[in-house]
């Protein structure tokens, strides 16, 4: 299993060596590969149909109980062949949709490996894994939906695409990790024991929400459902591939995975019925004022999304049983949607729906496609899309509590639905073909007979839902945490308010096909509005983000170096302050100092005589100076306690800094004054702050018994290891010899970087800045 | 002299930064230089002082027969002197080279990327 799914990666990096062989005639082929893993996922079927759930583990990090974990049940099977057998579908259709395109070896690599991606993520059964492969999709459809990366808006619409989803993936992460710490492991069947234990957890509501955000985003939920719109720049196989029938669902399959863990809990429910409801309403109203055909797809596949989650909400065996059937039927039908709409523009050069009519005349067999597929969503008989509608509506009517705001919702729901699918899929293909469209011509084979395929299959499994019925939604349902073994799929389930409900929808979806035309008048009113909607809300936000950001970087990064350091000192001094006036009791043990002796206080006189005419003098030469004998009296305190090595190097060092400032000096301009009396008296209060802090912190420190085992250490085996007496030169060129090499190798550096500096002659352009 | 010692420190510590937070660039390195030896002078008395008593074994024996100061604060001081110089001979050389390219020794001028300039 691990093959079939890391396959897609291997053919992605494949491609990266041997790209240039199948830009051509050789594309086709690389539509084996989701061939060969459907057939592989196919001959599964009868093994889960009989309530098998094939698992297999291999070892990725086990010190974190992180493994390549996967399971193979009902829910995982029906998402896998999506996959793969709209993969394969999507893939050959590409190989004619871009022919010729300079990167279309690029681009299969990219749908590999989104294939690969959506493949893990949907058979994990370690919630790490699940994470890891959900970003995998999230990063691969950021290239994916950026591939025409010459256009801006394009560009803009994958970032926008990758930041929402981004978003989802951090907030799925804090979900998983909070879920592993209250159920203490990331396996997915072991934590389906635990569903009571998790809902009384008092994490649960977090831990809830935390997916809820993750499904969210990534499967296009109102507030968050504005980035699925923009993605539509992305090529039209993208649009199929991901944005019917795979990557939105991701957050479907998330909620199902989980809801025999997280489900079977009012906030679950509620949360779920409420946000669901309100995406399937909002945006099949919105699909009304779209002329693009794929802007209207983009709201009637959100909507969808947003049916699939209510049902989910709704929770009870009627809703799983309806989603496991709409899954379905929104895969077939949206993705031939798509494909169509990908031949229209490719052929007729236009997705503006006002624009074309009459094209069955010139493309009949995409005609068919498009008729079938939405007489399908619009739930008309004889197609799985009405087995869906009537299920949809029979949980809603079975849920118990307010069913008639419920009902009207989903009612409502289907009847835009039904516009919306009329408008995409039969529109274009009737009245008269308008001159511009003369030249229009029939695409190639590998190009019609994709949708076609879906279309057929979505007639195929409505005459004989038997076909999937214990194969494909019966184990679903039971991965769902349900037994529909009793349930039995059929067209005709006698006349009762089901089948009132349909015929009412139909009714009206068609008088508002005939009486609403999409015109780009509907699109001129409501673009007035946008800027309520959440997407202008986003992007508001965003645009003072940006401008907080710039501010705060201006704030703490602002250029001046003595701002820097003011912040770091005045951190520090209220920080070691705060401990060291408000928590410590301050003590000078005076019974264990050294005495100070006549000479040390002239010494430290000098010395802080040196430092302040260093601080204070007016002339560069006299701070020098001054400077130089702070360096000489600290070498005479490191001779008065026993240093003498120390008081070698700080003499010879002193000197030569000396020297060497003095050198320099002379070809600078004056001494600079520059900072006024109350700046100076400023950092004068902050110096002496933190002056303060540090002669405090010394005398806790010396209050505090010293601990001297490594000195001993050194002191006791220098000459009997090293054969030297002098323990501080013992302990720098022997038993710390490559320490010393290192420091050695900085000098020289420095050395070099001097000799640099001297000698490097600037061009006469650089002088003058 | 403990005491004294840790005055000093601080005196030299106030400097330090006072001086690094001046606007000339000479200052700066001043300022560095000053700090580096409270540094120093810090881990000094830190490692607690002793009189009279160098890290040195005598002559006639293997191993530390009376008390010694501690030999570990004292190597770690020789290094950073050591590499303290590098640093400010690195740093006056650059600062005289800065100052022959943008002819100014005022850090406020320099804080810009000639880009922005």
């Amino acid at each position: 299993m691990l093959t079939a799914i890391l396959l897609g990666f291997l053919f992605a990096l494949f491609l990266v060596f041997t790209g240039k062989f199948f830009r051509g005639k050789l594309a086709v082929l690389s539509a084996l590969i989701p061939a060969g893993l459907f057939a592989y996922f196919a001959s599964f079927i009868s093994k889960i149909s009989a309530g098998e759930i094939i698992t297999k583990t291999y070892e990725w990090v086990p010190a974190f109980g992180v493994n390549l974990s996967f399971k193979l049940d009902g829910l995982s099977l029906l998402f896998s062949l999506m996959i793969t057998g709209i993969g394969f579908l999507v893939f050959s259709y590409t190989a004619s949709y871009l022919k010729g395109h300079k990167y279309l070896d690029r681009f299969y690599g990219y749908l590999s490996v989104f294939m690969a991606a959506m493949l893990g993520l949907v058979l994990s059964n370690n919630i790490i894994s699940l994470f890891v492969f959900w970003e995998l999709t999230s990063i691969s459809s950021f290239f994916l939906i950026g591939f025409n990366n010459d256009s801006a808006a394009s560009r803009k619409s994958a970032l926008t695409a990758l930041g929402i989803t981004g978003l989802g993936g951090f907030f799925l992460l804090s979900g998983v990790l909070l879920l592993g710490s209250m159920t203490g492991t990331y396996n997915i069947t072991e934590m389906l024991s635990m569903q009571e234990a998790i809902a009384g957890s008092e994490y649960y509501i977090l831990a809830a929400s935390l997916f809820f955000v993750a499904a969210f985003t990534k499967s296009a939920q109102f507030p968050f459902h504005f980035w699925l719109p923009a993605a539509m720049k992305a090529p039209t196989p993208v649009s199929t591939y991901l944005h019917s029938a795979t990557m939105v669902k991701a957050g479907v399959y998330l909620l199902m995975r989980f809801t025999p863990i997280l489900g079977d809990h009012p906030f679950w429910n509620n949360t779920l019925i409420i946000v669901g409801g309100i995406t399937m309403v909002y945006t099949a109203i919105h699909s009304l004022f779209r002329t693009d055909l794929k802007g209207i797809l983009a709201y009637s596949t959100i909507s969808a999304l947003g049916i699939l989650v209510f049902l989910i909400g709704l929770g009870t065996k009627a809703a799983f049983l309806a989603a496991a059937v709409f899954i379905m039927v929104h895969a077939l039908y949206k993705a031939t949607l798509f494909l169509v709409a990908g031949i229209i523009d490719h052929q007729a050069g236009t997705r503006d729906v006002t624009k074309l009519a009459g094209l069955r005349k010139v493309m009949m067999p995409v005609a068919i496609a498009g008729f079938l597929a939405a007489i399908s969503s619009a739930g008309i008989p004889p197609t799985i899309g009405f087995l869906g509608k009537e299920l949809t509506y029979e949980a809603s009517l079975n849920f118990g509590t307010g069913t008639i705001i419920i009902v009207i919702a989903i009612v409502l729901t289907k009847i835009f639905l039904l516009w919306a699918g009329f408008a995409a899929g039969i529109k274009p293909f009737m009245g008269k073909l308008p001159e511009a469209q003369k030249e229009t011509k029939m695409p190639g084979l590998l190009m019609w007979f994709p949708p076609i395929i879906l279309a057929v299959l979505s007639i195929l499994f409505g005459i004989f839902p038997s076909l999937i019925e214990s194969a494909i939604v019966k184990p679903m349902v039971f991965a769902l945490g349900a037994d529909a073994s009793e349930d039995h799929l059929a067209l005709w389930h006698g006349f009762n308010t089901v089948l009132l409900l349909s015929a009412v929808t139909i009714g009206v979806g068609l008088l508002l096909y005939f009486l609403v035309r999409p015109s780009n008048k509907l699109e001129q009113k409501v673009a007035k509005l946008e800027f309520i909607s959440p997407r202008s809300i986003m992007e508001k936000g965003n645009y003072y983000f940006v401008i907080f950001s710039r501010f705060w970087t201006n704030v703490f990064q602002n250029g001046y170096l003595r701002n820097y350091v003011t912040s770091i000192i005045l951190f520090l001094v209220i920080l070691v302050g705060y401990i060291l006036f408000g928590h410590q009791r301050l003590v000078i043990d005076h019974s264990q100092l050294a005495e100070i002796t006549a000479y040390e206080l002239v010494v430290a006189l000098i010395l802080v005589a040196g430092v302040l005419y260093t601080v204070f003098t007016k002339s560069r030469l006299a701070a020098v100076a001054a400077m130089g004998v702070v360096g000489l009296s600290i070498c005479l305190i490191f001779v008065f306690y026993s240093a003498p090595d120390l008081a070698m190097t700080q003499f010879s060092i002193d000197t030569l800094t000396v020297i060497l400032f003095v050198l320099v000096l002379y070809r600078l301009p004056k001494y600079l004054s520059l900072s006024d009396y109350k700046m100076r008296l400023r950092d004068g209060v902050l110096s002496l702050a933190l002056g303060t802090i540090i002669c405090v912190l010394a005398l806790q420190v010396l209050a505090e018994p010293a601990n001297n085992e490594i000195g001993d250490f050194y002191a006791k085996n220098a000459y009997l290891l090293a054969h030297g007496k002098n323990v501080v030169n013992v302990i720098l060129v022997d038993f710390r010899g490559t320490d010393t090499l290192i420091e050695i190798s900085v000098l020289a550096i420095a050395a070099i970087g001097v000799f640099g500096l001297l000698k490097l002659r600037l061009k006469s352009t650089d002088r003058t800045q | 002299m403990e005491v004294l010692l840790a005055i000093i420190i601080g005196i030299l510590y106030a400097a330090g930064v006072y001086m690094i937070l001046r606007r000339s660039l000479v200052k700066l390195i001043i300022g560095i230089i000053l700090l580096g030896n409270g540094a120093n002078l810090l881990i000094f008395l830190l490692g607690r002082i002793t009189e009279g008593a160098p890290p040195i074994i005598p002559e006639d024996s293997s191993v530390f027969t009376e008390a010694y100061a501690d030999p570990v604060p004292q190597a770690l001081i020789l290094t950073a002197i050591v590499i303290s110089f590098g640093l400010q001979s690195f740093a006056i050389i650059l600062v005289k080279r800065a100052h022959k390219v943008v002819k100014t020794d005022d850090l406020d001028e320099m804080n810009a990327t000639d880009e922005d300039s």
